[in-house]
């Protein structure tokens, strides 16, 4: 099982969406934006960052990217494809994803550790989560609110494409408490919290039973995994 | 050689946390009258040959899929820049 994870100029989160991804027990891919060519990957992450400096709008640049139009026609094609933060950005800017993502409406960066509600459980990248499940995972970006014209926003909540929603605060202003969302096959999923932050004991959010114990988001990787295996 | 003008803001809908930001120090420098400003981009295009209307339209077709997102932000104008006196096309 090999899962690909596309660094931009600017990225930043790319070696730890790897070392998430090795964790899980698959090999992580590294694949480079300037290139047309994946390698021939079974799914793919694109991280974290301030690709291209954020500059025009977050994500825009780097949705316009050589390897992207290799990823826009995988993630048609139904390869699963998981977009964190500024990947989720991407996303939005590549058409795979609908809504926008602007800046936090506090107006400041923000950088905690999260509480989020699995409401989806059967996408590609949440389906060893149990649906209504509570998890926390690190959430860090200026420009996470997420925003949709209100037929849009109807449509992800009718269909069930909310994936992950904030729960006891809101931490930027997204519409909807919305921490990310899929597209309507569910193999494309973007969210704006971190589940590469949390994959293993000693270096993910506190719980009850440890200081840096959390490791909720690598079920987002052991989750795609298993779903390759059951389809393979 | 000619420069285009395209100039995008965020929509009138959405908040504005930029601009908000800028009224709240106006209104921290005594300067009431202004109650509120919004803050977008303007981009300028330099043009290798003279502006027609594909030109124009090719500028437009730009303006709206890469140099702003429709989901968040209006394409509000679009011009030809005067040339600066003496300059000649």
């Amino acid at each position: 099982m090999r899962i690909g994870v596309v660094t931009f100029p600017g990225s930043l989160d790319d070696r730890d969406a790897a070392r998430a991804i090795r964790l899980a027990g698959a090999e992580p891919v590294a694949l480079w934006h300037g290139e047309h060519d994946l390698h021939g990957v079974d799914a793919l992450v694109l991280p974290g960052g301030f690709s291209y400096g954020d500059y025009l709008r977050c994500g825009a640049i780097a949705s316009l990217s050589p390897i992207m139009a290799e990823v826009i026609g995988a993630a048609n094609s139904g390869m699963p494809v998981l977009g964190i933060c500024n990947g989720f950005q991407m996303l939005t800017e590549a058409h795979l994803l609908e809504g926008g993502l602007i800046r936090n409406d506090h107006g400041s960066f923000i950088c905690r550790d999260q509480g989020l509600r699995v409401e989806n459980a059967l996408t590609d990248w949440t389906g060893g989560f149990a649906a209504g499940q509570e998890i926390t995972i690190p959430l860090k970006n200026g420009e996470g609110g997420f925003i949709a014209s209100a037929e849009t926003l109807e449509r992800l909540e009718g269909e069930d494409r909310v994936v992950v929603r904030y729960v006891g605060v809101n931490p930027n202003g997204s519409l909807n408490d919305i921490a990310g969302i899929s597209n309507a096959r569910g193999n494309v999923v973007g969210l704006m919290p971190h589940p590469e932050h949390a994959v293993e004991p000693g270096f993910g959010p506190d719980t009850a039973d440890a200081m840096r114990s959390g490791t909720d988001g690598i079920t987002f990787f052991t989750s795609v995994i298993e779903r390759m295996l059951v389809s393979a | 050689m000619p420069t285009i003008v395209v100039e995008v803001m965020p929509k009138a809908e959405l908040l504005d946390p930029q601009g908000k930001a800028v009224a709240g120090a106006l209104g921290r420098l005594g300067k009431t009258r202004f109650t509120s400003v919004r803050l977008g981009k303007r981009f300028e295009i330099t043009v290798d040959g003279h502006v027609d209307d594909a030109v124009l339209a090719e500028v437009q077709e730009l303006a709206d899929s890469v140099l702003s997102n429709s989901v968040i932000e209006d394409v509000v104008g679009i011009h030809v820049l005067e040339a600066p006196a003496g300059e000649t096309h």
